[in-house]
């Protein structure tokens, strides 16, 4: 029954999550990020952190990831840090407009593989990158935490329909093991 | 079921992350236009049997609004390209009349 | 009788007994049978009664082609019907029952249709049934449904799990015979990421069962050989029980993964749906073996002869002990060797060809096998099962010149290269004359995205039959010519076959279309191929014409007078095989068929006798149920609480999407119609959004929060369409502008608090100032409220005193709880939907979806207030100047007061005098909204009626279905508290 393909699916407590937009290569971007200890991760990429993760979302949209407790002051200090620079750019707290899943164990992949449009193979996908798309029905984004682990991320108002589709798949890799 | 590269976050995207827009470069008609070019920009649609320019929104990914020229005949995609220009680029315009002898831009 | 033999069967495991029930009777088979082959090894020859005549039938075939046992599979929730038994694998317990029968598979009453056939040709329902009219309903009607049809549908949900999986590859190989292997090996060495799947359990397609010899070893061996050299490469995945189903645009595939080991109700799911995106397509599926058509080709015991070696070899059963071979070509003579081998007696080859020579045909002569060249059969005799046959010559109109008694009849009338997947995705086939079918044409392939061909064939299904060519096809070599025979196109056994014959000549035997059907189609002027299968349902069956499809054609166009290229094959449109309607919806059912939102309070609303509403893909509280009361009955009450005390409605859903930048307040005046540029830090304003064509698309309150940003609020169904709306006008046309935005919907609860108690709750949670000097109508603030981070704004949908409080949406909860326990003392109750659209009507604010349907614009609904006057441009504003849209006819906003009290349906029409165009009543208004207000204790309405406002106090009718008239005033939109006292507190 594909035992070694167990997958593990956590719902994760709420962490803080700050969204950025703006142009990324101006001149004050790299000391934005700086507030919150990133630099600008590469297109589709994903910088991680002891406290989080920066994760390209567009070449104008950041999502960047924190210590739930620290995110009220990082916000205040980015928008101040934005006007100080006169930079046209938006930040704002987005820390309850989400929830987050850890899809781990050696069929993580394979349990993405059943709900997402995405190359999931290790050639296709691997630590480091970050993909929004479609979960299902639904809009999600992922990254890779580990060799066999994953962050996913999703609507806080879909997130039972999400659980769902994730414990769903994770059930029974059954006639894949050769995958 | 298409499959089309965003050209902002570089996904060759499957058309069920995408959303289709309907043709694209249309020039917008104000208040200030005749009525003629009103009805135009409003109703008219250029509905070709082969080369044709679309507009599609990479919604379930980064969600950007991107241009596409594809033959609706066979589905060949010549390439598609960043929105904020008023018409197709020269090379991708190069890229089409080698593709297809005799096509010209309308 | 049809039996197992004492050896052989080279998939079964005979230490394995197996048991299964069909109809009801208790049987048994080995561990690697097919349904199929353990009811021949059990001598149940008969497995089905046909589709229209009720003709007793047994198996043809030997994979998904199959077109007769098609069989009822499981009970109750694992109740499946039209199973082909040559696909199901035999499991312990499998409960089998044949179809379409009353009473019984052996005396079904049904066939007397059969003795009428002459009365039921093509297109019998079409020319019977059209008059009387109460005939079709009454008589013919459950007459059909009981006589027709296949299996039965199922009575209850499906109590299996299914799903999909997403595949990428470079190159996916459809097809595990050799030609795939060959295929595999070759694009595998390259480095490729192949992808092959095979829809048996075993790999090798035909080759093994037929015994072929390649690269000088068995098939046996070098099919292991090749598995294994795939099996050890990284790049490669193969996999077995996965029929590739269809191929689509830009390398799309889909495939249905069966999952053998599934039982029914367990954890794993019952089939996988494969969602493949490749890069090129190689198909190699093989050939599918035609049906010869002569009289009694349906009677059981007649089978393929491809097949009945395959249940030799494969399972080690033989239909009978005497088997006549009856062809058109070399390869049925595999069969006879076979069975000669295996000891069975072949009495004779009926070979349709004149005398003719290859190795085979000599090694035949060799072995002492009688071959009767020239000849057809006249007619099988027997009637469940084959007793025997009348041989006549091929050029004649049949007359018996002997009769053979025998058990079966292995017949061929060729192979069919199965062009299926090549054909789906656009690629076009050619006829090949001289081998008789129709193969892919290679200069006219299917191709891809990049406009380069995606589809290649290869094997039999390129039309290279022989295991030698397929070898060398599969691997890319130059092709050898084949060592056997030429085949004769024989579409009609004997040639001259009289009516009597025609009527018994099955073409396709799982819709009962006989080769005198296909002729009268024609005689009748169907001479397109598309019409004529339509008519006579050809190919329309759940095989999809495998079989018959190409020996249709070829009668049609004979009976027309035209070649079969002349005539044309049909589409081949994808699924090649049936998918249960489980694996197309994959994990869409149950809790997972789609998406419900829930806001942050939808726990305490479930707790709290919550009436659920659908609003988009959010549910949302239509009412909160108290004690027995009838949803009726709480509306009511919640709207009068509201009125009296205080409310709360959860407004999380509605859309919230923050504008920012120096050009944010000029993209607004852009969006909206009125001006939001002008608008002041700390207020809200209320904003209509029109699409480009000047219809009103959404509305709701915006505010500004500082210098560069403003708060728009949209409709609960609307955030995600206006936020794309937002997006798609500043990335594609004013691109230059300066502004971002940020859909903040689901970061904030939202709470409206309603009522004359409203500011005194919200005074109980303390933290901010929210007196009427320090946070006017139409103002908001920011804050704490209760210790939690709130915005507050003062506005109104209900016409009280309101105030909607946005916090984060994880402290949403607590704060709707503490509103709850400080309002106790208040009279506070929570309220839905409908006491919200209740109270918005008696304001007579509209509701986009109610008073909107896409046709509407502001000014219909007399909302000009909203509109800038000053604004040279806004989304619409040229529409709008429009005439039509101009035109005094438009219908106009008013209320509707009917004179009894009573309330009016929704969407009825009020209809004036005269008659239009077409001779109707003239329609001169019709209701947007309507409802009993508890308020007013009278039904109120809002419509849209010509000349509207210039009318009030008329009466208009509304006429019912009944026939009754309801009467209406028309009055002001506003039925409640018009000059907006309440709202101020």
């Amino acid at each position: 029954m594909a035992e070694h393909l167990h997958t593990e699916v956590t719902a994760l407590e709420p962490c803080g999550m700050i969204l950025l937009r703006g142009d990324l290569e101006a001149e004050w971007a790299p000391d934005l990020l700086s507030i919150m200890g990133y630099s600008l991760p590469e297109q589709r990429q994903v910088i991680q952190s002891e406290a989080g993760a920066a994760l390209w979302f567009s070449p104008d949209e950041l999502m960047l990831l924190c210590e739930a407790g620290s995110v009220a002051e990082a916000v205040v200090q980015m928008q101040s840090a934005c006007r100080e620079a006169q930079a046209h750019a938006l930040v704002a707290d987005i820390s309850d407009a989400r929830a987050r899943f850890a899809i781990s164990g050696p069929g993580a992949r394979l349990t993405l593989s059943k709900l997402c449009p995405v190359d999931l193979s290790e050639a296709g996908f691997g630590p480091g990158h970050v993909r929004r798309t479609r979960i299902a029905q639904v809009a999600c984004a992922f990254w890779m935490t580990g060799p066999e682990s994953f962050e996913l991320i999703c609507f806080r108002s879909v997130s039972e329909y999400v659980e769902g589709l994730l414990r769903n798949a994770a059930r029974s890799h059954m006639g894949l093991e050769m995958l | 079921m298409l499959i089309l590269t965003c050209p902002y976050c570089g996904v060759r995207a499957e058309e069920t992350e995408l959303a289709p827009g309907g043709e694209a470069h249309l020039k917008r008609v104000d208040p200030e236009g005749s009525p003629e070019a009103l009805e135009e920009y409003l109703f008219h649609r250029a509905n070709p049997k082969g080369v044709h320019f679309e507009r599609w929104r990479h919604a379930y990914g980064c969600g950007k609004w991107f241009l596409a020229a594809r033959d609706t005949v066979s589905m060949e995609v010549f390439g598609t390209y960043p929105a904020q220009i008023s018409e197709p680029p020269q090379e991708l315009i190069d890229t089409i009349r080698a593709r297809r002898p005799g096509w010209e831009p309308v | 009788m049809s039996l197992r033999l004492s050896q052989g069967g080279r998939l079964i495991d005979r230490s394995k007994p197996v048991k299964f029930s069909f109809n009801g009777k208790a049987l048994s088979g080995f561990a690697g049978d097919t349904l199929a082959s353990a009811l021949l090894a059990s001598d149940h020859m008969l497995m089905g009664r046909s589709f229209k005549y009720h003709r007793p039938r047994g198996v043809v075939a030997r994979g998904h082609e199959e077109p007769n046992a098609l069989m009822n599979i499981g009970a109750g929730v694992f109740f499946e019907p039209n199973q082909r038994a040559t696909v199901t694998p035999l499991r312990e317990g499998l409960e089998a029952a044949s179809q379409n029968h009353w009473p019984s598979l052996e005396t079904d009453i049904g066939a007397v249709n059969g003795m009428l056939s002459r009365f039921l040709p093509a297109g019998f329902y079409y020319k019977t049934f059209i008059h009387p009219r109460p005939a079709w309903k009454h008589l013919f009607e459950p007459f059909i449904r009981q006589s027709a049809g296949l299996g039965k549908a199922p009575k209850e949900a499906d109590g299996d799990q299914y799903e999909y999986l997403y595949q990428f590859c470079d190159v996916l190989v459809a097809g595990g015979g050799v030609a795939g292997l060959q295929a595999a090996l070759r694009t595998g060495r390259e480095g490729k990421r192949v992808l092959l799947l095979e829809q048996a359990a075993v790999w090798g397609g035909r080759a093994i069962s037929d015994g072929d010899e390649l690269d000088g070893q068995s098939a046996e061996a070098w099919v292991a050989q090749a598995v294994a050299e795939l099996e050890a490469m990284a790049n490669v995945t193969l996999c077995l029980n996965v029929v590739v189903s269809g191929v689509y645009d830009h390398g799309y595939v889909l495939a249905a993964q069966a999952l053998p080991d599934h039982l029914p109700g367990g954890e794993s799911p019952r089939e996988r749906l494969w969602r493949i995106r490749t890069g090129k397509v190689i198909a190699a599926a093989g050939a599918i073996e035609r049906p010869l058509s002569f009289a009694g080709n349906d009677i059981p015991g007649v089978m393929l002869a491809g097949a009945m070696r395959d249940y030799l070899a494969d399972f080690g059963v033989v239909v009978g002990p005497r088997s006549v071979v009856v062809t058109n070509n070399d390869d049925a003579y595999r069969t006879a060797f076979a069975l000669k081998a295996a000891g069975q007696a072949v009495p004779l080859i009926v070979d349709a060809r004149p005398e003719c020579d290859s190795p085979i045909i000599a090694a035949a002569r060799a072995a002492g096998i009688e071959i009767a060249f020239g000849s057809a059969i006249a007619k099988v005799e027997g009637g469940k099962r084959v007793t025997g046959v009348q041989i006549c010559a091929q050029n004649s109109a049949g007359s018996a010149l002997r009769e053979i008694a025998c058990d079966a009849v292995a017949m061929s009338g060729g192979w069919s290269p199965a062009v299926h997947l090549f054909s789906q995705a656009g690629g076009k086939v050619i006829w090949d004359e001289a081998s008789a079918f129709f193969r892919p044409d290679a200069t006219r392939p299917p191709t891809g995205d990049d406009g380069v061909p995606f589809v290649s064939v290869v094997g039999a299904a390129n039309g290279y039959l022989e295991a030698a060519q397929a070898l060398a096809d599969g691997a890319g070599e130059p092709v050898p010519d084949g060592v056997q025979a030429a085949i004769a196109a024989v579409w009609r056994m004997p040639a001259e076959a009289p009516a009597k014959l025609r009527e018994k000549t099955w073409l396709d035997f799982q819709n009962d279309v006989k080769v005198s059907d296909v002729q009268l189609a024609a005689r009748e002027g169907f001479e397109s191929v598309e019409h004529a299968k339509r008519y006579t349902t050809l190919g329309m069956a759940t095989d999809q014409g495998k079989l018959s499809n190409i020996n249709g054609l070829a009668v049609l166009g004979d009976a027309l007078g035209r070649e079969i290229p002349q005539v044309g094959t049909t589409t081949f449109r994808p699924p090649y095989v049936p998918l249960t309607l489980g694996t197309v919806a994959g994990e869409a059912r149950g809790p997972l068929f789609q998406p419900l939102r829930k806001t942050p309070m939808d726990a305490w609303h479930d707790s709290q006798g919550a009436y659920w509403e659908p609003v988009g893909h959010w549910r949302r509280p239509y009412c909160f149920l108290r004690g027995d009361e009838t949803p009726e009955q709480a509306v009511a009450r919640e709207v009068t609480n509201t009125r009296q005390n205080l409310g709360l409605l959860d407004a999380s859903t509605l859309g919230k999407i923050l504008v920012k930048g120096p050009d944010a307040g000029r993209f607004l005046d852009m969006l909206y119609t009125n001006m939001m540029s002008n608008l002041k830090p700390g207020r809200c304003r209320y904003g209509l959004m029109c699409s480009e064509n000047g219809f009103l698309m959404d509305d709701g309150v915006v505010a500004r929060i500082d210098e560069d940003t403003w708060l728009c609020h949209t409709t609960s169904g609307g955030a995600d369409h206006v936020h794309g709306h937002m997006e798609d006008w500043l990335q594609t046309e004013w691109w230059d502008w300066q502004v971002y935005t940020a859909n903040l919907t689901e970061q904030y609860a939202q709470i409206a608090v309603v009522g004359p108690q409203a500011r005194a709750v919200l005074e109980r949670l303390g933290g901010m100032d929210l007196s009427a000097e320090a946070l006017p109508f139409m103002a908001w603030a920011e804050g704490e409220l209760a210790g939690i981070p709130a915005r507050v704004f003062r506005i109104s949908f209900s016409g009280e005193l309101s105030f909607e409080v946005a916090v984060p949406a994880g402290r949403g909860l607590e704060l709707w709880q503490r509103l709850m326990d400080e309002g106790e003392a208040l009279g506070v109750m929570p309220y839905g939907t409908e006491a919200l659209h209740i109270m918005r009507a008696e304001k007579g604010f509209i509701m986009i979806g109610d008073e909107t349907d896409g046709t509407v614009i502001p000014q219909d609904l007399g909302l000009n207030w909203a509109i800038s006057k000053k604004k040279t441009d806004y989304m619409g504003k040229a529409a709008q100047a429009r005439s039509h849209m101009t035109d005094p006819e438009r219908w106009k906003l008013v209320g509707l007061e009917t004179l009894d009290g009573s309330v009016l349906p929704d969407g009825a029409y009020a209809v004036g005098a005269g008659e239009n165009a077409v001779g109707q009543r003239n329609m001169i208004g019709r209701v947007t909204s309507t409802y009993h207000s508890p308020t007013l204790s009278r039904g109120i309405a809002m419509g849209l009626v010509v000349h509207g406002p210039e009318r009030m106090g008329e009466v208009l009718e509304f006429p019912q279905i009944s026939g009754d008239v309801i009467k209406a005033r028309i009055v002001s939109p506003v039925f409640f508290d018009p000059e907006g006292e309440r709202l101020h507190g």
